[in-house]
């Protein structure tokens, strides 16, 4: 296993109280799997990457371990996470290519953040060049401004680099929204061809476009308000979801081929719970057509077959009657 | 979170601020002092009332004077001028750099390239020589023409402040939304886009008013102040003129300097605070 | 109803406005009453700014946009407000639609102080209370709030009312959906398809194919400012007939295929020799003709009946 998160709870300090933001997270990822993660805005999927490699106020850890190939990955202390942090497990921000300073030619960036993390640059330099080649980007790039690349060449430039060291374990946030759809395509599939290269041994893709996830994700996690839904394969959340909230979601999605004359799709009722006093229990029942009376209780993340995990009070066989 | 919440929430770091705490308390402090003070000094800031020089006493709480002027009925007289120099001068300021930066930032084009060259203009002039020379020729001078002079003059750097922050704003959706309601632009400007500005704004305000009464009392000191009424600056004019200094009267000058010194502190101060206050990245949890 | 003809728009940029930047270029197509025509086009298309130009939020360059037979252009004072009346947008960002500061529901207020000044409070309320009702909203529930306590959707729907509370006849949607949450994403479609029945024509702008296939009778695809395909929407996704609409087609991510499984064309890289002439597509086009495609620009031509497509290659075949 090469990540082991296990009853990983962590809020927000807010002057008006704590933001629960993650709940009793238990969840492992396969050495070689690329786990999609999706959930709509505020379901604490970043929250949930961003406490497995920088949890910091203010963010608070309230409970759990985290292991990462067997050992046990020091989460909330800062000094020691430097040791981990784009060595062992590395992240792809959202927003990071917005975010390179655009007064500095990329490849002294690179120098400077290497060496920020005590790494010799020349010794890499050979390998860079021959993974930007990989990307289909010259090495022409490392004299030239962010501003000169756009978006999608921007992006892989990101992934590049973030994976520069074979972390055991990617976080990729969000990094194919900002971008068109051709290099949608580009970026999302140069992350699979990283994980056939092991560059990278597991990697968490984080998105709300659950389409992309159809395309490159091994497993898919969906979250809901801070919980998890339900965790399967790719196939299993796509055509045979268990969870209430994975069903409609899924439903919901317009997809190439449906026009509204024909047939008209249909969103969920309501809105997800507000994270600073949420309901107890089952976060998603206030707008569950399945709800019951013990959704009032928090349903366990519980494995029903062989990799799929759900937490549902009606699972499995009342839902599947339903 | 509501409205009423987000106040209470700028209120909770306005208390919190100390930095906010200690400029407002000095700056409310002399302006306490300016409408106390009238009533509690004894004297005609201009009347002969004491000995010549007489160093603070019970009496004559901050001295006297060569003439023999009441030291402390000078200053608090000379408070309220200042004051007026502040609010007249700085807000001046403040209304025409809001007008030329609101006017260009919002139209744009041949206009706004109009006024960024009467700002640069303006701008590059300095400020200080062309006043001495108007003061110069100007023979009866007042507190409000003083004040009208300065404001006329340092209203650029405000524009551009203003202008910068209109142009950003107007890119928003809710203006393309105003516009689309058939709102007229100054009905815009005021009613959508300066609300969203108040706190800076606000802040220019105050930096306007303490620049103001500087440019005042270096005026005064060089001896180009008001030729009628009293001010801090044309106290430590007269002080020096008549080699306070030299014979040891330090009550003559050190009250007024010290005045002018806190004032615009305590208003610099406070606006650091503000600033931390209205800006959610620069509060201290 | 609506028509654009050979619409362009040139940025100036650059010091002294030196450089030209044509964001759209000489773009026609009409909206008929009761129609939802799609504007697909990635970012930088220049899609947004068609949809500004029709609102008269951005000058066109040369060019004409007629509503009703009128050229948009001429209304001034009273008359762009009559415009108004009939004409309104969405934007795609609705916290941005809204003044931070102030409640939400003052949109409504600003509608009736400009359009509706005579009317009682009563009846004015009545009529925003039906309005919001028409969008699907409780009004108890979302008036006298900040932007910030409703959400995404909600604010959308709410700018939906505010036009429905003008006579609105056009309604330009830019986006409007791209930001919301995918569970609530798919009603406010539905709620904006639904208003067609009350005579109201849409020009929904967009970049997800599946989303204009949706709502949409008619689609344009606009490429770097330009048209390249355009017609029945099914027209187009079961026949496109422009390289660019391809490329599209092929890398939409799907639920119902895997992109191993969609016969995609590999994209180019070739440096145009010349910037100024020649198809927008030259560069990345995997079929281009040298000596043709490079040299000319390809005009608009009916490929199918009603199905117009900017290719030497298609229109020959």
């Amino acid at each position: 296993m090469s990540l082991n998160i296990k009853n990983l709870t962590v809020y927000y300090q807010t002057l008006k109280g704590d933001v629960q933001a993650l709940e009793h997270a238990n969840l492992s990822i396969a050495d070689g799997e690329i786990m999609g993660l999706a959930g709509e805005s505020g379901c604490g999927k970043t929250t949930l990457s961003n406490s497995l490699i920088l949890l910091k106020p203010p963010m608070k850890l309230i409970s759990g371990t985290v292991e990462l190939d067997g050992k046990p990955l020091p989460i909330t202390d800062m000094a020691r996470m430097d040791e981990y942090r784009f060595k062992k497990v590395s992240i792809i921000p959202q927003y990071a290519m917005n975010a390179m300073n655009p007064t500095r030619k990329i490849g002294k960036m690179i120098e400077e953040l290497l060496h920020s993390r005590r790494v010799d640059y020349s010794t890499l330099r050979t390998e860079l060049t021959r993974r930007l080649e990989l990307v289909k980007l010259s090495p022409d790039i490392l004299d030239m401004y962010p501003i000169e690349l756009s978006g999608g060449m921007k992006q892989r430039m990101v992934m590049v680099l973030s994976t520069l060291l074979n972390p055991s374990l990617l976080l990729a946030d969000e990094v194919t929204s900002a971008l068109d759809v051709s290099s949608q395509k580009s970026v999302s599939e140069m992350l699979v061809e990283f994980r056939k290269r092991e560059f990278v041994k597991s990697v968490v893709v984080i998105t709300h476009d659950i389409s992309i996830l159809y395309q490159i994700a091994d497993s898919i996690m969906i979250m809901y308000a801070g919980q998890l839904a339900e965790k399967a394969s790719t196939e299993t959340i796509i055509h045979r979801p268990l969870h209430p909230y994975t069903h409609l979601l899924i439903s919901s999605l317009p997809k190439v081929g449906v026009r509204y004359a024909e047939k008209r799709l249909e969103g969920i009722p309501g809105n997800p719970p507000l994270l600073l006093n949420p309901p107890i229990g089952c976060r998603f029942r206030e707008r569950c057509p399945m709800a019951f009376d013990k959704c009032v209780e928090e349903p366990p993340f519980e494995e029903i077959e062989e990799g799929h995990f759900v937490a549902c009070w009606k699972e499995p066989k009342s839902y599947a009657q339903a | 979170m509501t409205k009423g919440k987000k106040r209470n929430e700028l209120l909770y770091f306005a208390f919190r601020n100390t930095k906010l705490k200690i400029g407002l308390g000095v700056v409310l402090f002399f302006i306490v002092l300016t409408f106390v003070g009238p009533l509690i000094a004894k004297y005609n800031p201009t009347d002969s009332v004491g000995p010549a020089g007489a160093p603070p006493s019970a009496q004559f709480w901050f001295g006297t004077t060569t003439f023999g002027e009441d030291v402390f009925s000078q200053f608090v007289h000379g408070l309220s001028s200042t004051f007026l120099v502040g609010i007249v001068g700085g807000g001046l300021g403040t209304i025409l750099g809001m007008t030329i930066g609101f006017a260009a930032g919002y139209r744009g084009g041949n206009l706004d390239e109009v006024l960024n060259v009467l700002t640069n203009v303006v701008l590059t002039i300095p400020v200080l020589a062309l006043l001495v020379v108007i003061s110069a020729y100007v023979k009866v001078r007042g507190v409000m023409i003083e004040s009208l002079f300065i404001g006329v003059t340092t209203w650029p750097w405000a524009a551009r402040a203003i202008r910068a922050q209109t142009f950003s704003l107007k890119t928003r959706d809710f203006v393309d939304l105003a516009r689309l309601s058939g709102e007229s632009p100054v009905k815009i400007i005021f009613t959508e886009i300066a609300p969203n500005m108040a706190s800076y704004l606000f802040m220019t305000f105050i930096l306007m008013f303490g620049s103001a009464i500087l440019t005042a009392a270096t005026l005064d000191f060089l001896g180009l102040g008001p030729t009628q009424g009293i001010s801090l600056g044309t106290m430590m004019n007269l002080a020096v003129l008549w080699s306070a200094l030299m014979l040891g009267m330090w009550w003559w000058f050190i009250p007024p300097g010290i005045g002018i010194t806190a004032i615009v502190g305590g208003l610099y101060i406070m606006n650091v605070g503000l600033d931390e206050i209205f800006n959610p990245k620069l509060r201290e949890m | 109803m609506l028509r654009l003809n050979g619409i362009t728009k040139i940025y100036r940029i650059g010091t002294f406005g030196g450089k030209e930047l044509r964001a759209v270029n000489d773009v026609s197509f009409d909206v008929n009453e009761c129609e939802v025509v799609s504007l697909i086009g990635e970012s930088g298309s220049g899609k947004s700014t068609i949809g500004k130009m029709i609102l008269r939020l951005t000058s066109v360059t040369s060019g004409e946009i007629n509503f009703d037979g009128n050229d948009i252009s001429a209304y001034k004072g009273s008359g762009l407000k009559q415009y108004y009346r009939r004409v309104q947008g969405v934007f795609q960002d609705p916290f941005s639609s809204y003044n931070p500061i102030f409640k939400a529901d003052r949109i409504f207020k600003i509608i009736k102080d400009e359009y509706f000044p005579e009317m009682n409070a009563g009846e004015w309320d009545e009529k925003v209370h039906s309005s919001l009702c028409d969008v699907g909203l409780n009004p108890d529930h979302v008036l006298n709030k900040f932007p910030h306590q409703l959400s995404g959707g909600q604010l959308q729907r709410f700018l939906i009312a505010r036009a429905l509370l003008l006579d609105v006849r056009f309604l330009v949607a830019d986006e409007i959906i791209s930001m919301l949450d995918a569970s609530t994403r798919i009603d406010v479609l539905n709620l904006l398809v639904g208003l067609k029945s009350c005579g109201l024509s849409i020009l929904f702008i967009t970049h997800d194919l599946s989303l204009g296939y949706y709502i949409s009778e008619r689609a344009v695809i606009l490429y770097r400012g330009c048209v390249v395909e355009m017609g029945d929407t099914k027209e187009i996704y079961n026949n496109p007939l422009h390289p660019y609409t391809r490329l599209l087609m092929a890398s939409v991510p799907r639920l119902d295929k895997k992109w191993e499984d969609v016969a995609g064309e590999i994209e180019w890289q070739r440096k145009p020799e010349n910037d100024a002439y020649g198809c927008v597509y030259y560069a990345r086009c995997p079929v281009a003709i040298k000596g043709e495609c490079d040299w000319h620009s390809p005009q608009l031509v009916e490929g199918d009946s009603n199905h117009f497509v900017a290719c030497f290659r298609a229109a020959n075949g």
